[in-house]
């Protein structure tokens, strides 16, 4: 396995780095290139905070920076709905895809038996059959069984990812038997050696895995635009494309929904910044 | 959900015959049980189902009938197809060279920042972080002529003609796909890093001992050791490009993957077909063909791994 940050390594390359001529113009222009990547969102950000008429003098900072457009947006309860839906949505998936995808990897990277690797080909295989080509079998399956316009219905697709079963039986490969025969002699059952002795060892691979799972289905649109048609239960992304063309060029508005379902998630994305770095440079290496 | 699964053996007579290798392979099914009917219901028969859809003629009012490859024929001699596939194919051939070549040299340079290196970092990976139906709102609104547009406004405070952006037919697409390029950068940039990183530092010292200078290295080391990740990027991106639709549907709501179709990839002509018309077996046949590509592509990845090993 390849380590990921080598820290001395990476010192070495930051001396090498210090003693270059030119460096504040790198620094300069990469700094100028991040402050256009998020200009977008200071744009959104600042619009939000305007009224109807300050939207046109595009001053990134407000003249009179008001509350409105938010108190406008959240009155009558909509965005606190998807809110509420897309978190839900997001966090039930989440939690199954977790659970089964380190089971599944777990049994085919650490248990021996017959049809082992049909199996993991098999499940491999899916990663191959896009989502747009399953919508329709799944929007029919869906009318059928009355999933249409359900949590269950927006949720079903994602309870276990082939990405996720492939990239835990990677880590649950580098496991030592060790760890599991001593727990084994112990006498743990075979589920309470993974639960309890297994999954420890792989939080990194978990935690990448949750916030993966958890930010696809958090900006999931295709799908639930599929499955829903009733406002109740729309997702925040599929909310706030129906309300953006409600709003028509109401733009400081439709800026203010725009927030509404960036901003929150992304503070705490911020706030976990590194590990999902570290989680996209795992996966990344071992995908 | 632990303690259902906990125990699901039965403590009878034949499991206590069971030796230890035999218990294990049960307890194998047991953990495998869930997920292969999930796998089975969900993936796999959807998949033939689909296949056996673009063989028909189903539009939800009349029971499906075989047609054959009816609807590959009308597919091949629609007019709109090939627009929308030549568009898809814009979106590829256009976006993935420019987002890799601009987050590779931003990769580059960044790893060697020391000074604010986590806030520059940052900056880049916040877009990805961000939902694209909702960022797509945003640049619209960028996109919009003069009084209200953001662009249009910068361009005519230095002189410059304002420009149509998504009302026309030739800056359409890569309007959007600034847009997708954007959301997808900060991803490639930490995967690039990641790659550059994984690099042993003895290439380099050893390299710098023979009197190699940057350009030497970058050609002779660093790219070639890259490959892997630059080849996994190319098909992650090239897969995303194929399968681009958030971004379209909301900057084009007035009139979907217009104007006159020149913005609509595949997924959207397979969305309107499948959920607008209702014409199922024909959307199917649309969703065969986005399998296809995607499935040459990533045997195309493959192919190209095994070259050179």
């Amino acid at each position: 396995m390849t380590t990921v940050a080598d820290p001395q390594a990476a010192e070495h390359r930051l001396n090498r780095a210090a003693i270059r001529p030119g460096r504040i113009i790198t620094w300069t222009l990469l700094f100028i290139g991040g402050v256009i990547m998020v200009t977008p969102l200071l744009y959104m950000l600042s619009t939000s905070l305007k009224s109807a008429g300050q939207i046109y003098d595009l001053q990134l900072i407000p003249a009179n920076p008001t509350l409105n457009n938010y108190i406008a947006v959240l009155s009558d309860g909509r965005f606190m709905r998807w809110f509420f839906n897309s978190t839900f949505i997001a966090v039930c998936s989440t939690l199954s895809a977790v659970f089964f995808d380190s089971m599944v990897g777990y049994t085919l990277a650490k248990f021996q038996f017959r049809g082992r690797f049909l199996v993991f080909i098999a499940i491999l295989s899916t990663l191959m059959i896009p989502t747009e080509m399953l919508v329709i079998p799944w929007y029919l399956m869906s009318a059928q069984l009355g999933w249409i316009n359900t949590y269950w219905g927006i949720m079903f697709p994602g309870m276990i990812t082939a990405f996720g079963v492939f990239l835990m039986k990677q880590f649950f490969e580098s496991v030592p038997d060790d760890f599991l025969e001593a727990a084994r002699i112990d006498g743990l059952n075979e589920f309470q050696i993974w639960w309890k002795v297994a999954m420890p060892l792989v939080t990194p691979a978990i935690s990448a895995l949750a916030i993966f799972t958890f930010l696809g289905n958090w900006t999931a649109f295709f799908w639930p635009l599929i499955v829903t048609n009733s406002r109740e239960l729309y997702t925040l992304p599929v909310g706030l494309s129906s309300f953006a063309v409600e709003q028509s060029i109401q733009w400081e508005m439709i800026m203010t929904g725009a927030a509404l379902a960036t901003i929150p998630t992304l503070i705490v994305f911020l706030v976990l910044q590194r590990y999902i770095v570290r989680g996209v440079m795992l996966a990344g290496l071992k995908g | 959900m632990a303690d259902t699964t906990a125990d699901p053996a039965p403590k009878g007579r034949i499991w206590d015959k069971l030796t230890i290798g035999q218990k294990r392979v049960v307890w194998a099914w047991v953990f495998l049980a869930i997920p292969i009917v999930f796998f089975v219901v969900i993936r796999f028969y959807p998949t033939f189902w689909a296949f056996w859809l673009s063989l028909t003629n189903w539009d939800l009012m009349r029971p499906a009938r075989f047609i054959g490859l009816a609807n590959y024929q009308r597919l091949l001699n629609d007019p709109a197809f090939w627009q929308v596939f030549r568009n898809t194919f814009a979106y590829l051939i256009i976006g993935t060279p420019i987002s890799l070549l601009l987050s590779f040299v931003i990769a580059y340079y960044l790893d060697r920042v020391r000074f604010m290196h986590g806030f520059i970092r940052a900056l880049y990976f916040v877009p990805f972080l961000t939902t694209a139906a909702a960022m797509a709102w945003v640049w619209r609104w960028f996109y919009q002529p003069v009084p209200i547009g953001v662009l249009n406004n910068i361009l005519a405070s230095i002189g410059l003609p304002a420009q149509p952006f998504l009302r026309s037919i030739e800056q359409g697409l890569p309007s959007i796909m600034v847009t997708a390029i954007w959301a997808g950068l900060g991803f490639q940039i930490i995967i690039f890093m990641a790659g550059l990183r994984a690099i042993p530092q003895t290439y380099y010292e050893a390299a710098r001992i023979d009197g190699l200078g940057e350009w030497p290295i970058l050609r002779k080391i660093t790219l070639p050791l890259l490959k892997p990740t630059t080849v996994f990027l190319v098909v992650f991106s090239s897969i995303g490009f194929l399968r681009i639709f958030d971004q379209v549907y909301n900057m084009t709501t007035n009139d979907p993957g217009g104007p006159l179709n020149t913005t609509k990839p595949l997924v959207l002509m397979i969305y309107q077909t499948a959920f607008q018309s209702y014409a199922m077996g024909y959307a199917a046949a649309q969703t065969v063909v986005l399998f296809t590509i995607l499935l040459i592509v990533s045997l195309l990845q493959l192919w190209v791994l095994r070259e050179r090993k």
